[in-house]
């Protein structure tokens, strides 16, 4: 241990004046950034691995082999999108947040933060969210290679895009938040299987929800699913042609999802944070 | 002027869950893991009462100790200073705000390092420094000839591009410090900054510690341990089971530490028995009796020893452990709660 004699410089910076919060919002968005770019092989394969093997099986194995019919994939591509950005944006916030909360707490230092503990928990779900996003266009291009063309497949349904994408990305990575506050992590497997492999399957990614008149009783059922909402709304933005749920409906839905969400996921984030 | 005060401070926490664990949500989260209070009350439906009333008052420029066995409420009061646990009741106003009702100016003004080093793995050890800074405004301009010098003093420039998993305890204990400093706070808060560290590295904390008093910081440790709070506070308080025994300057703590040696003894009978006997050989102060524990005050140091054991022997009652303390800390706090620290 060296003393040195000099005093270190000075920041009289922190206490003279208040803290802007939206440069703390930045500093912990930098930061996460930071550490998903170090991860991003990592993220990249957990996120859109399980997606892709589907495009690969369902998108053009099962089409080659005429098990499935022609527009099929057009069905598919927009669910595989839903299921990339939900799941990526589930896990990039509940797995931090089990690791952060651990043993370890190792968020302490953000919790320190000047600003409210509600503002760490909201860019949290921010950076989720990006993740969710970046996740979802890798997984595009991929898919329409193995697939190849997909009729009926278009961007010009911008606006809506983007909206059904905020609306998603916000509820799943608020879900995520909720499930990584509130679930013990020696249980965090079995958010898997019990929570996300259900959501998955009965969501309507990997066929529509109007394909369901064929099963009544499941058609109304699956409607407790938020997944359905994100895959339908994917379907209407970028394959309007395939008979998909009204967008309206897609809309009020995700947005009563999202605050639902929002608001257990802040709940118990809080209730972690503050003794 | 006064860096810290509290009011009748007190926390209570609900008690703990049945057998069905959902996570730790009943854990005060942050400084270590939650401070099952073996000492503290527990209220007639399993509550927990880890603060009964706490008023302290912690001057500018102070080095203060708490001092108190595992579960006297040290790490509670700290969380609540560190606006990281609310109170049940009272107030406390740290750097001129109030926890409760300024956690964010608290926090400006406030730096911390925990009980057990929690830095953020996924940075090394200077991206630590440079988040930390950057979440208290500070842009990187700053903060980094800053980091490295603090990194420079505290001896682990060398790990600057380490990964914190890379790093010992010590040295992790170290970078903690740096970072309840890199913004440049009013008051830090150290709770139990040397526990599990080998004596050498428990040294040169000290002297840190010692550096940044003389820069006219504030600071507030807790610890379990006499000589650490002996040697490096200005005053001490002494608390247990939630509550505040005694407040003052080591020295005076000292002189008001019963006189004499302390000899405790274990015995095979009850020692209430035998407290009237003792009371009467030549050199003892003080007796104390509590089940089968005799306590006796000395001014002959352990002299008194063998007539003790000769008065107790011929009441049919024998000695089977024999301890010695002189006085000290540990003696006052022992003749004040009936237990030893740790």
């Amino acid at each position: 241990m060296t003393a040195t004699a000099t005093a270190p410089p000075a920041i009289t910076h922190s206490q003279s004046h208040r803290v802007r919060a939206s440069s703390v919002f930045l500093a912990l968005l930098r930061r996460d950034v930071r550490v998903a770019r170090k991860e991003i092989v990592f993220f990249l394969v957990r996120t859109t691995m399980q997606p892709l093997l589907f495009v690969v099986v369902f998108g053009y194995l099962l089409p080659k082999m005429n098990f499935v019919q022609a527009g099929y994939q057009t069905a598919l591509l927009p669910g595989i999108l839903a299921v990339s950005l939900s799941l990526s944006a589930i896990q990039s916030v509940a797995l931090p947040m089990v690791q952060d909360f651990g043993w370890t707490k190792e968020i302490e230092d953000r919790l320190l933060a000047p600003v409210s503990t509600q503002l760490i928990a909201g860019e949290k779900i921010v950076a989720g969210m990006l993740q969710g996003v970046i996740a979802a266009a890798f997984v595009l291009p991929l898919a329409r290679l193995v697939m190849g063309p997909i009729s009926g497949f278009t961007f010009s349904h911008v606006g809506e895009l983007v909206a059904i994408v905020v609306l998603g990305s916000f509820a799943f990575s608020s879900l995520g938040m909720w499930l990584g506050t509130a679930i013990a992590p020696q249980q965090i497997g079995l958010m898997f299987s019990v929570i996300i492999a259900p959501m998955l399957f009965f969501g309507c990614a990997y066929y529509p929800w109007r394909g369901l008149d064929a099963v009544p009783i499941m058609k109304y059922v699956v409607l407790v699913n938020p997944m359905v909402y994100i895959a339908e709304g994917m379907r209407g933005a970028l394959t309007p042609d395939v008979p998909h749920m009204p967008l309206p409906v897609v809309g009020i839905a995700l947005v009563i999802i999202s605050v639902f969400f929002w608001k257990l996921g802040m709940r118990s984030f809080y209730k972690r944070a503050i003794g | 002027m006064s860096a810290i005060e509290t009011r009748s401070l007190r926390k209570v926490y609900p008690a703990p869950a049945a057998p069905k664990r959902r996570g730790r949500s009943g854990a005060p989260p942050g400084m270590g893991p939650p401070p099952v209070p073996t000492g503290a009350a527990t209220m007639p439906r399993g509550e927990i009462v880890a603060l009964d009333s706490l008023d302290l008052e912690v001057r500018d420029g102070e080095f203060f100790g708490l001092l108190g066995p595992n579960g006297a409420g040290k790490t509670t009061t700290i969380g609540i200073l560190t606006t990281r646990v609310t109170p049940t009741s009272g107030s406390a106003v740290v750097g001129g705000a109030d926890v409760a009702t300024q956690a964010v100016r608290v926090r400006q003004r406030i730096g911390v390092v925990p009980q057990r080093p929690n830095p953020d793995r996924s940075l090394n050890a200077i991206e630590n420094l440079l988040f930390h800074a950057a979440y208290f405004g500070i842009p990187a301009s700053a903060s980094q000839p800053r980091a490295n010098q603090l990194l420079e003093q505290l001896g682990i420039s060398d790990k600057a591009y380490a990964k914190v998993d890379e790093m010992s305890g010590g040295q992790q204990q170290r970078l903690m410090i740096a970072r309840a400093l890199i913004h440049e706070p009013q008051v830090i808060f150290l709770d139990e900054p040397t526990v599990g560290l080998d004596p050498q590295t428990r040294l040169s904390l000290w002297d840190i510690l010692r550096e940044l008093h003389a820069d006219g910081r504030t600071i507030v440790m807790t610890t379990h341990y006499m000589e650490e709070a002996d040697k490096l506070c200005d005053r001490i308080a002494i608390v247990d089971r939630g509550q505040l025994l005694e407040l003052d300057t080591p020295e005076a703590l000292k002189e008001r530490a019963p006189g004499g040696t302390l000899v405790e003894m274990s015995l095979s009978g009850d020692a209430s028995a035998v407290i009237d006997a003792v009371r009467a050989v030549d050199g003892v102060l003080r007796v104390e009796a509590q089940g089968q524990l005799l306590r006796v005050f000395s001014d002959r140091g352990g002299r008194v020893i063998s007539p003790v054991i000769q008065t107790t022997e011929d009441r049919g009652v024998s000695v089977t452990n024999i301890s010695l303390t002189e006085p000290s800390l540990e003696t006052l706090f022992v003749s004040r709660t009936g237990r030893k620290l740790d």
